[in-house]
Order: structure tokens, then C-alpha cells, then sequence
């Protein structure tokens, strides 16, 4: 029904988008970013948060600062509005925006499983997951020991159960394991998530499937370069690849071969859309990759404000937050650990 | 007029720029004494500066971390359910710096405190849990048997942070039975709560892969959570299970489900002991946490003593350091440069203010305080009390007057209840009305001090607008004869009387008059009678259309006081004179006419006179004919109309233009030398006038002005018919609402079905009439006076006075 969301779009989710639009221009601009940017102690960041939509959530926080706690505030905002559009939402609305949590549900279960590895404590442990990836039974992921139990025992209730049946294997877990497993669940969300979209069509398809393209291809590089040196096959390699997206799947099978970063760069820059990334970085770099990428990232999720009628709009908002909080984080640890020069390294400003 | 006394609402008050420099050490004290006289604006001299990079950021920043801590003892009252005590404060007055300590002390303390209460509560939790479990589990085992060996080991990781209780005795005396070989069945008993259960079950059920025997009960006691104090109900839960492994899983199972897990002796005997010993400390525990709870509640009475004057304290000192922070600081002069407008009766009080600042801080040098020049528009002040406020408010609501420009609020103190009396003429219903308005009236020192929902809010601060409107409507009642759509013989007897004893023809000939008319208002005869739409609708028609018109030239003629007063000669030859001609030559016409048609008596046809004074003005008028010279009278006011819209439309704008080349011609070389040494002496463009002269825009803006009002004039007459036409609606719906609710059920010899007639008859006169009646009533009214009476001569474009002020200073600003 495309061109005809006009005529109904509004009926259900004409509320939640307006809320959306109107948390988006709550986010932070280039002026408060250099404004944050000159702050001398966590207290100015605070108080010069305290004018902003996160003003309520940090007003009651005693004075020596920390930066998790800004942080967890921050977020504890992101999760309230999230609920909030939840609570509102109906259907196809309310499972997309479930969707946009799995990402965070995958993160979790990855630390938690790790963590556990590790002999960490699981309070400890439970702390440091996102608020918008949890579930009920997050706790019990720490009695699983391999991937068939923590499947049988824990994730066979959660949403991401689908994803799982890809890799279960009774291989114990290891750091090595864990990491295929996540980009393993990634793969299948990613692809689970796209095919919903375009099931749902219009607008909704067309820049979810841009954003989630963007997403696969960003996820792709990354596993490239993070795999070479390690023991993972070519084969191993492309099968963590999600099957849509701009690279797929000429780009898939050229990067599944690549041996160093300057060869996934030559694969890369024969697409256009990515070729202004890259021709940022100098020849061998991977550091400052993930700036750029998200920089780009930015730049589409904004695009996705420019049209109406459509769910793009939600899951823009959510990752422009996020990314938001990261820069939070970034310029709260720079003023903390008194780094300033550094603070623009990481800084993607959203407006 | 130049001799009259000031009348503080005719004009705003003139205000004056002033210049403050202030010495450092005083600037504090005159910064709050100015706060308390609250009748200094000051402008903000750092906008481009972000708030941390201000003078006195440290200082706001303490003060926010004050009111931080405020809100949290405010936040421990009320949880602890003390009222904070409204009485009169004997406490001198504090320093700052004390109260910051004074804060921290308490904070500290209380934090303390609740640390220690949550630490007990959680232990008596713990014990209370035990207790349940113990007597809820012990069932249990009894029932399955004797076969099952309790788990031992665990209750050392239960007590191990906890000292209040003494736990060794409980250990001691149970006995360690090792494992017992029999079937190798153990049990583990605990409780959870009892969102949880289900989910827990299922999980254990899985772990375990069905090899274990799951009982649970719901707890008899809510057990309360120490961290949101919130009674959370529970279950105790037994699970039989076989063999080590299981238990760890179990343990981990239990861990993550936040269960806690406690030891069961089987033996009936020992649990016998145990309960009675847990029993005995969780009595200990009781008292110790309602020792512990008294304490707490009385260092929050202490508090709650000085609380609301802390919090008054704490805002009005935030508020001026905010307010220092707008002030340039000088570090050369060592000292701060202020800026802001005052109105000009209270520059000795402000100078008083200062002085007394300068000597309450033993200062060396005085506070400096000159006028001077501003480029941008005063701010626009008046000074209005409770009475005058609302209408004030009314005409705000509209636009905030331009700066000295008159104050329609003047007359709308009147007209504004009149017209909507008119539209509401009903004496019942205005008794009504005036009782609501006396007693909110009445309560009004009550109500002032209390917050007031929304509603209230608005009608709490309408009293007096209501008051008004409810006599003018008793007013506009009497007139009409309508006490809830009944009229009364108050004044004398009817003019009028039947033909014959029967009065059977006086609902279809007539009646015959015979004697005076009826001394007020309108004869109560004129009620039923087949004429009395006809005549009410024609009274009432014409009634409108002269209080429209007499409205629409007395706001022509605030528009000829307003340019004597700004000295524009200009509007009044070429805008104030055609305009009145205008308006009067045409509907000034219509008003005499009907004057002359109601005394005497003419039988004229009004729209047959007005229509053919365009059609054919020069065709004689017959019967029509009102007075004597009416055709060339006519003649000349439709001339006289017709010369005036060219008048208003074209001489202002070649008028102003002239002048403008006048004004420049020959100077072009100096103005540029000029502007170019005014750049740099002043690089701030506020300051520099705008001289470009557009004229196609002045003159498509006087074509726009002329047009609205040639059309507005006609248009403007039309639209005050629904004071006619709202008159008319409320009477006929009381009517309607009498007759045929409330007459009719009286027509029945029923109790029930009258008194169903009344309650119907009350709340429809309640909520029909008398609220959404007034409300639309209330509406036309200031539609009225925004659009056709303020159109004429109300700019509107001013700002309000908003000066740095500590009764201002209100609770959400926090």
C-alpha cells in the first residue's frame, strides 16, 4: 500500500510518532556539545545537562559525580521513553518496537554467558546490562553451561529462541564460541528484523531497509577485520554475513577471503556509498573506522526524519539516543580523567 | 484632559532605563533588597555566555545542591507521613554558608539513619521469612514423610552479614545430620516472591529435567521491600530433589531468582524450638526498628520545623545569584554593571534600596544609578489590583499593549459584563451567578493561599469579572422581565389588558393597552402573546446594533487619543477623521434612524431606507420617510461615506513619503560618513535605527488597513447581532426548559414524577444555562472586545513589565 499510509498511518501510531518527533528535537545540538565540550568538572556537566530533557532524571543526584551515574540516568531516560511509546503502541507498531530491543537482548546475553565464563558475579554482572535488553529470566543464563542448556534452560522463552536454533551446538563455551554466537544471533536478528520490515511495506520497508543494510554491511566489516589473524575459516567467516545488504553477495564473498585491512578497504571502496568512509582513514588504520561509521550512521538515521507515515522514525530515535548517551559517556570520561583534548576523538555530533 | 489626576490604567506606566554600578562587596545585598521591591527588570548583559561559564556559577550550583537536598528531606516527610509544619518560624535568620552545613549534617545523619533502619529491616525480614517458612515448610515434611534430610549447610551464608541476631545458637542446636543414606532424597526450602513463582517453578522443573518435586503455599504475611517500602506478598516454596549436582544448580537457580533459602528441621520438636526462638528475636528486632523509626521521625520533625522557610531561602538566594549573573562584571573597578528598566514612580524607592544596601554592607563606595538612553521599546506595566487584574488579564490575552499605548482594559472593566449580560439577561439566573461569585469572594483569602485545581483556578481568578457580570445580568434580567424565563409584575402593572373578562381572544387578537407603558423593561404582558417573538427579536435586533456601533466609535475615538498622545497628527487628519466619518455616515445613520423610529413611533421600513439609500438615493422615500430633509441628508452622507475610503487610503502613505525624501534630501554624503563612524562607535546593530522607506510596502499596508476597515465596518455591525442572537437562544432554551420540563411534570398529580421534573429542571438550568450558557456568553463577550471593538485602535505588540521579583519566585521553578 504504498502512498496510502497518509490515509491511515495516523489512526494508530499519528500519537506516537508526533511523541517521537517531539523526543527528537529534545536531542542534544552542536551547541550543547560544545558546550559540554568546554565543561570542567562533572558538575558542569551536569548542570548544564539539568537544562535539557535529562534535567529531571539528574536533579536528584548528590554531588560527587560519577560518570556511570550520568550515564545511567541518560539511559534510564532512553528506557522511559521507550516504555512509554511501548505502552502506546499497537500492532505492527509494538512488535517492531520490541525488535529494536533484541540487538540489546543478544549484547546481554553475550556479557552475562562471558561473564559467567569468567567467575564474575551475576549482580555484578546484571548491572552492567542495558535496561532495554533485559528479560525475566536473565539471571538463570549463569547456571547454563553449554549452548544446548543455556538454549533448553533460559532462551527458549525469550524472543531471540528463533535465532538460536542456528546455533546450537554442544560445543562448550569459550570466548571464541561466545563471539560466534553472538554474531551468529546478530545475523539471524538482523535478517529476522529486515524480512519484517519489509513485510510491512511502504515507507517502513524502504528506510528500514536502508538503515538495516547499513547495519548488516557495518556488522560484515567489522567481523572481516576482527577475524583476520584468528582461526576462523573463510567459510566460518562468510557464514556469520548477513544475507541482505548492499554488500551481498558479491562483497561477502570478497570480504570472507581478505588477510588484511587494507584488502577489506579495497573491497569496500568499490561501493560507493561507503567510499567517502574510507577515503577519511589513512592506509592501515582500524581506529578510527567506528567514528566514521557511526558518523555515517547518524547521518541516515536524521535522513529517516525527513519523510512521515512510517516506523523508521522509532528505531532512528532510539539509536540517535544511544548514540547520544555514548557521547555522554566519551565526554563525562574525558573530563573525568581530565583528557580533554580528546574529547572530539569519539564525539559524533548529531545535529 | 491635561489637568485630570493620573489614572494608573489609561496608560502604562513610564518606565525608565537605568544603568546600576554596583561595588562587589554590596552586590549581594542590593541585588535581594531589589528582589524584595520587585520592581526592577534587568536585562540579561551575558546571553551569549552558556551558564557554567557565568559569574556566579558556583554559587547557583551550591544552591541547587541545596535544593536538592531539600527535596530530599521534603521527599523522607512525606514518605515518613509527617505533615511539614506551616507555623511561624522563631529561627533567626541563617547565613548561607550555615544552612549549607546545617544541610549537610542533616543529610548525613539522616542517610545514617536509613541506613541503619534498612539494615534492621532487612534482618528482620529475613527472620519474619524464616518464621513463615518454617511454619508453612514444617507442613509440608510432615506430610511427605520423614525421609527428607534438610539441608544444612546453607544457613551459614543467610546469617553471615547479619548482627543482630545472634545465630550461633540457632546453629548449635540443630543437629548435622551428614547426608542421610536412606534415598538420597534432600530438600531445600526457602521463599520468593510471588510474581516469581510460576517462573521459577517452570525453570526448576527444566534444570532438573523433571526429577524433583516442587510444594509451595502462600505466605500468611507481606513482607515489607527496605528499598521501596512497598508490602510484597510471598510463597514459601519446598523443593525435593536428589543428588550434588542438583543442588548447586538449584542454589544458582534460586540465586538468580532472588530467593532466599532456609533451613528446615524435620524434626518436629527442634522446629518447635526454632520457631520459638526466632519469635522471641523477631520480637527484639520490633522494638529495636520502632525505636530506630521514632528516632528518625523525630529528627524529620526537627527539620520539617524550618523546611518551607529553607526552601524560600534556598530558591530567593538562587534567584539572586541567577540575577547576578546577568550583570557585567568590571575586574578593573572591582565592579558589577547592571542594566534593566524601572518605571519611573519607583526610582526613589529603588534608590532608597540601594542606599540601604550600601550601608547595611559597610561598603566604601555607593551604588552608582543613572538613567539612560535605551533603543528598544520599554516594557509595558500596569499597575492593577485584585479587581483590576482579571480584566487586565482578559486584554493580555489578546496582546500585551504597546508601550504607553491606551489600555482598552479601562473600558472592558464595564462593557465586558454588560455585553455578556446582554447575551445573558436573566435575573434568576444572574442570582445565581452572583451567589457563586460572593462566595468564591467571600473565601477568597482562603482559597488565595491553597492550590486550586484548573477550573477553580480560572473561576478564582474571574471572581470579580463574574461578580460584575452577574449584577449587569440581573440588570439586563430586569430589563428583559426574565427570572428563569418567568416574568414578574415588579414594576407596576401591565400597560396592557384582555378585550373582555374571558381573555379568550388574548393568545390570538390581542390585548388592548390602556394606560401607560409599563414603568421598566419590558411588559411582563408581552409573554405568550402571539407578538412576542416579533417584538422581542426587533427590540432586541436594534438594541445591538446601537451598542455595536456606540462600542465601534468609541474605539475609533481611543484611536484619535492614542495619536494625540504619540503627537502623529498624520493618523488623525488622514485615518481618525474619514474613519469616523465612515462608520457614522452609514451605521451612525442607522443608530438615528432607529432612535427616531422608537420614539416616534414610525411605522418605516429601517431596510427598505437603508437599502435604497445605495439603490436609488435620490428616488423619493414615501412612506418611508422618518423625519423632514431626509433625502438630501441621505445624499449627503453617502457622498460623505464614499469621499472618506479614498481619504483614508491614499493621502498617509504619499504624505509619509514625502516627508521621508524631505527629511534626507541633500544629506545623502553625511549620512554615509555617519552610519560608517556609528558602526564603529557602535557596533551593536539593536541600537541602530532602520530608516529604509519602503513605499510600495506602506502603501499595500495602508491599502490592507483601509479594505478591512470599509469591510470591517459592515461586517463589524453584523457580528455584534449575536448579542441579539444569544439573547434570544438563552431566553428561548429556559423557556424551553421551564415549560416543558418543569411545567410539564408539575401538570401530573405524581410525587415521583415532579420531583423527577425538578431534579431534570435543576441540572438543566445548572449545566446547560448557567455553565455552558456563561461559558458561551463569556466567549462572544471577548470576541467582541478583541475583534470589534479593540480592531479599531489596539496595537498590541508591546511586552509585559516582568521584574526581578521574589514573590514571584513559585515552586515549579525548581
Amino acid at each position: 500500500m504504498y502512498g496510502f499510509e497518509a490515509l491511515t498511518f495516523n489512526v494508530h501510531a499519528g500519537y506516537l510518532e508526533a511523541i517521537v518527533r517531539g523526543h527528537r528535537a529534545g536531542l542534544l545540538t552542536a551547541a550543547d556539545y560544545n558546550n559540554l565540550c568546554q565543561c570542567e568538572t562533572l558538575d558542569d556537566i551536569k548542570m548544564h545537562l539539568s537544562a535539557t530533557e535529562y534535567g529531571p532524571y539528574l536533579q536528584n543526584e548528590p554531588s560527587p559525580l560519577h560518570t556511570t551515574t550520568i550515564v545511567e540516568k541518560c539511559t534510564l531516560k532512553l528506557v522511559e521513553d521507550y516504555k512509554h511509546m511501548l505502552c502506546q503502541a499497537t500492532e505492527p507498531l509494538s512488535t517492531f518496537l520490541e525488535y529494536i530491543t533484541y540487538g540489546h537482548m543478544i549484547d546481554n546475553v553475550v556479557l552475562i554467558v562471558t561473564g559467567t565464563l569468567h567467575e564474575r558475579d551475576v549482580q555484578e554482572l546484571l548491572e552492567k546490562c542495558h535496561p532495554l535488553g533485559m528479560f525475566d529470566s536473565i539471571a538463570t543464563l549463569a547456571v547454563a553451561q553449554n549452548m544446548r542448556e543455556l538454549y533448553r534452560l533460559v532462551l527458549v522463552d525469550t524472543p531471540l529462541a528463533p535465532y538460536f536454533s542456528e546455533c546450537i551446538t554442544s560445543e562448550d563455551l569459550d570466548d571464541m564460541n561466545i563471539e560466534i554466537m553472538r554474531n551468529t544471533l546478530y545475523k539471524a536478528y538482523l535478517e529476522d528484523f529486515y524480512r519484517f520490515c519489509q513485510k510491512l511495506g511502504g515507507a517502513t520497508a524502504e528506510i528500514m531497509s536502508d538503515l538495516l543494510s547499513f547495519e548488516a554491511d557495518r556488522r560484515a566489516v567489522n567481523i572481516s577485520i576482527n577475524s583476520i589473524g584468528t582461526e576462523l575459516t573463510r567459510d566460518d567467516r562468510k557464514k556469520l554475513y548477513s544475507n541482505f545488504g548492499l554488500l551481498h553477495p558479491y562483497g561477502h564473498e570478497e570480504l570472507a577471503v581478505c588477510e588484511d585491512i587494507d584488502q577489506v578497504r579495497g573491497v569496500m571502496e568499490k561501493y560507493p556509498p561507503y567510499q567517502s568512509i574510507f577515503s577519511k582513514l589513512s592506509y592501515g588504520e582500524s581506529q578510527m573506522l567506528d567514528k566514521a561509521f557511526y558518523e555515517e550512521e547518524v547521518k541516515r538515521l536524521c535522513l529517516a526524519f525527513e519523510q512521515q507515515f512510517h516506523y523508521g522514525v522509532f528505531f532512528a530515535y532510539m539509536r540517535l539516543r544511544e548514540q547520544e548517551i555514548r557521547n555522554l559517556m566519551w565526554i563525562s570520561e574525558c573530563v573525568a580523567q581530565n583528557q580533554k583534548s580528546r574529547v572530539h576523538d569519539s564525539v559524533v555530533f548529531i545535529f | 484632559m491635561d489637568n485630570l489626576p493620573p489614572m494608573d490604567l489609561m496608560r502604562s506606566e513610564k518606565m525608565s532605563f537605568v544603568q546600576l554600578i554596583i561595588p562587589v562587596e554590596s552586590a549581594h545585598r542590593a541585588v535581594s533588597y531589589l528582589g524584595e521591591l520587585g520592581l526592577l527588570q534587568f536585562r540579561d548583559l551575558n546571553a551569549d555566555k552558556s551558564p557554567f561559564q557565568r559569574m556566579f556559577v558556583n554559587q547557583v550550583k551550591r544552591c541547587a545542591e541545596m535544593s536538592r537536598k531539600l527535596r530530599f528531606f521534603k521527599d523522607q516527610i512525606s514518605k515518613a507521613g509527617l505533615l511539614s509544619s506551616v507555623r511561624p518560624v522563631t529561627q533567626p535568620d541563617v547565613e548561607l554558608e550555615e544552612l549549607e552545613i546545617q544541610l549537610a549534617e542533616h543529610e548525613n545523619e539522616l542517610i545514617e539513619m536509613n541506613a541503619n533502619s534498612e539494615k534492621l529491616r532487612q534482618s528482620y525480614n529475613e527472620l519474619l521469612e524464616f518464621k513463615i517458612v518454617l511454619q508453612k515448610a514444617g507442613s509440608f515434611l510432615v506430610s511427605s514423610g520423614t525421609h527428607a534430610v534438610s539441608e544444612r549447610e546453607l544457613d551459614e551464608n543467610v546469617y553471615s552479614n547479619d548482627d543482630y541476631v545472634d545465630t550461633a545458637s540457632l546453629l548449635e542446636q540443630e543437629m548435622r545430620p551428614g547426608i542421610s543414606g536412606q534415598s538420597g532424597l534432600r530438600f531445600i526450602s526457602g521463599i520468593i516472591s510471588k510474581s516469581k513463582v510460576l517462573r521459577f517453578e517452570r525453570m526448576l522443573f527444566r534444570a532438573m529435567r523433571g526429577n524433583m518435586l516442587f510444594n509451595q503455599a502462600p505466605a500468611d504475611e507481606e513482607i515489607m521491600d527496605p528499598i521501596s517500602s512497598e508490602m510484597v506478598e510471598k510463597t514459601v516454596f519446598v523443593v525435593f530433589f536428589s543428588g550434588e549436582q542438583a543442588k548447586s544448580k538449584i542454589l544458582k537457580i534460586c540465586e538468580a531468582f532472588g530467593a532466599s533459602f532456609y533451613p528446615v528441621p524435620e524434626d518436629i520438636t527442634k522446629q518447635r524450638q526454632i520457631t520459638r526462638e526466632v519469635s522471641s528475636r523477631l520480637d527484639e528486632l520490633e522494638v529495636t526498628l520502632d525505636a530506630g523509626i521514632r528516632h528518625r521521625n523525630k529528627a524529620l520533625a526537627s527539620i520539617g520545623v524550618h523546611l518551607v522557610k529553607w526552601i524560600s531561602m534556598v530558591r530567593r538566594e538562587k534567584a539572586v545569584y541567577d540575577t547576578l549573573s546577568m550583570l557585567n562584571f568590571d575586574v578593573t573597578k572591582k565592579c558589577l554593571v547592571g542594566e534593566g528598566w524601572c518605571p519611573i514612580f519607583a526610582k526613589a524607592q529603588l534608590q532608597a534600596a540601594l542606599q540601604r544596601a550600601t550601608f547595611d554592607s559597610n561598603s566604601q563606595v555607593g551604588i552608582i544609578y543613572h538613567v539612560m538612553d535605551a533603543a528598544e521599546s520599554p516594557p509595558t506595566y500596569f499597575r492593577t489590583n485584585k479587581f483590576t487584574n482579571a480584566f487586565q488579564e482578559i486584554v493580555d490575552a489578546y496582546g500585551v499593549a504597546r508601550y504607553q499605548e491606551s489600555n482598552p482594559s479601562v473600558y472592558t472593566v464595564i462593557t465586558f459584563p454588560f455585553l455578556f449580560a446582554v447575551m445573558f439577561g436573566d435575573w434568576g439566573h444572574g442570582i445565581c451567578l452572583l451567589l457563586g461569585a460572593l462566595v468564591l469572594i467571600a473565601r477568597e483569602s482562603k482559597l488565595g493561599t491553597q492550590k486550586l485545581g484548573s477550573f477553580m483556578e480560572m473561576l478564582y481568578g474571574g471572581r470579580y469579572v463574574l461578580l460584575l457580570m452577574s449584577l449587569f445580568s440581573i440588570y439586563c434580567g430586569l430589563i428583559y422581565n426574565e427570572f428563569f424565563s418567568v416574568p414578574y409584575h415588579i414594576f407596576g402593572l401591565s400597560a396592557y389588558k384582555c378585550r373582555d373578562t374571558t381573555c379568550s381572544e388574548a393568545k390570538t387578537t390581542g390585548l388592548v393597552k390602556y394606560q401607560d407603558p409599563y414603568a421598566f423593561g419590558v411588559d411582563p404582558s408581552w409573554r405568550g402573546s402571539r407578538s412576542e417573538l416579533p417584538f422581542l427579536n426587533s427590540l432586541k435586533m436594534k438594541m445591538s446594533i446601537l451598542l455595536g456601533v456606540a462600542q465601534m466609535n468609541m474605539g475609533i475615538i481611543l484611536s484619535y487619543f492614542n495619536a494625540r498622545f504619540f503627537g502623529s497628527s498624520l493618523d488623525i487628519r488622514y485615518q481618525f477623521v474619514p474613519q469616523i466619518i465612515f462608520l457614522n455616515s452609514l451605521f451612525g445613520y442607522l443608530s438615528l434612524l432607529i432612535i427616531i423610529k422608537w420614539c416616534t413611533g414610525s411605522q418605516a421600513d429601517l431596510y427598505h431606507v437603508m437599502i435604497y439609500m445605495f439603490l436609488s438615493p435620490t428616488e423619493d422615500l414615501g412612506e418611508n420617510q422618518l423625519f423632514w430633509g431626509q433625502r438630501p441628508l441621505q445624499i449627503i452622507l453617502l457622498l460623505l461615506a464614499m469621499i472618506a475610503v479614498p481619504w483614508m487610503l491614499f493621502p498617509k502613505p504619499f504624505i509619509l513619503k514625502r516627508l521621508h525624501t524631505e527629511r534626507f534630501q541633500g544629506r545623502t554624503y553625511g549620512i554615509l560618513a555617519t552610519s560608517e563612524t556609528d558602526l564603529e562607535v557602535e557596533p551593536d546593530s539593536a541600537r541602530h535605527y532602520d530608516e529604509d522607506f519602503n513605499f510600495s510596502e506602506v502603501f499595500v499596508h495602508q491599502m490592507i488597513h483601509s479594505i478591512e476597515f470599509v469591510l470591517g465596518a459592515v461586517s463589524n455591525t453584523a457580528s455584534y447581532l449575536r448579542l441579539w442572537a444569544l439573547s434570544l437562544a438563552h431566553s428561548e432554551l429556559s423557556t424551553v426548559f421551564y415549560e416543558k420540563v418543569l411545567l410539564l411534570a408539575w401538570g401530573y398529580d405524581n410525587l415521583v414524577i415532579r420531583l423527577v421534573g425538578l431534579a431534570m429542571f435543576a441540572f438543566a438550568t445548572a449545566f446547560i444555562l448557567l455553565m455552558m450558557e456563561t461559558l458561551s456568553a463569556f466567549l462572544h463577550a471577548l470576541r467582541l472586545h478583541w475583534v470589534e471593538f479593540q480592531n479599531k485602535f489596539y496595537h498590541g505588540d508591546g511586552y509585559k513589565f516582568r521584574p526581578f521579583s521574589f514573590a514571584t519566585l513559585t515552586e515549579d521553578e525548581d
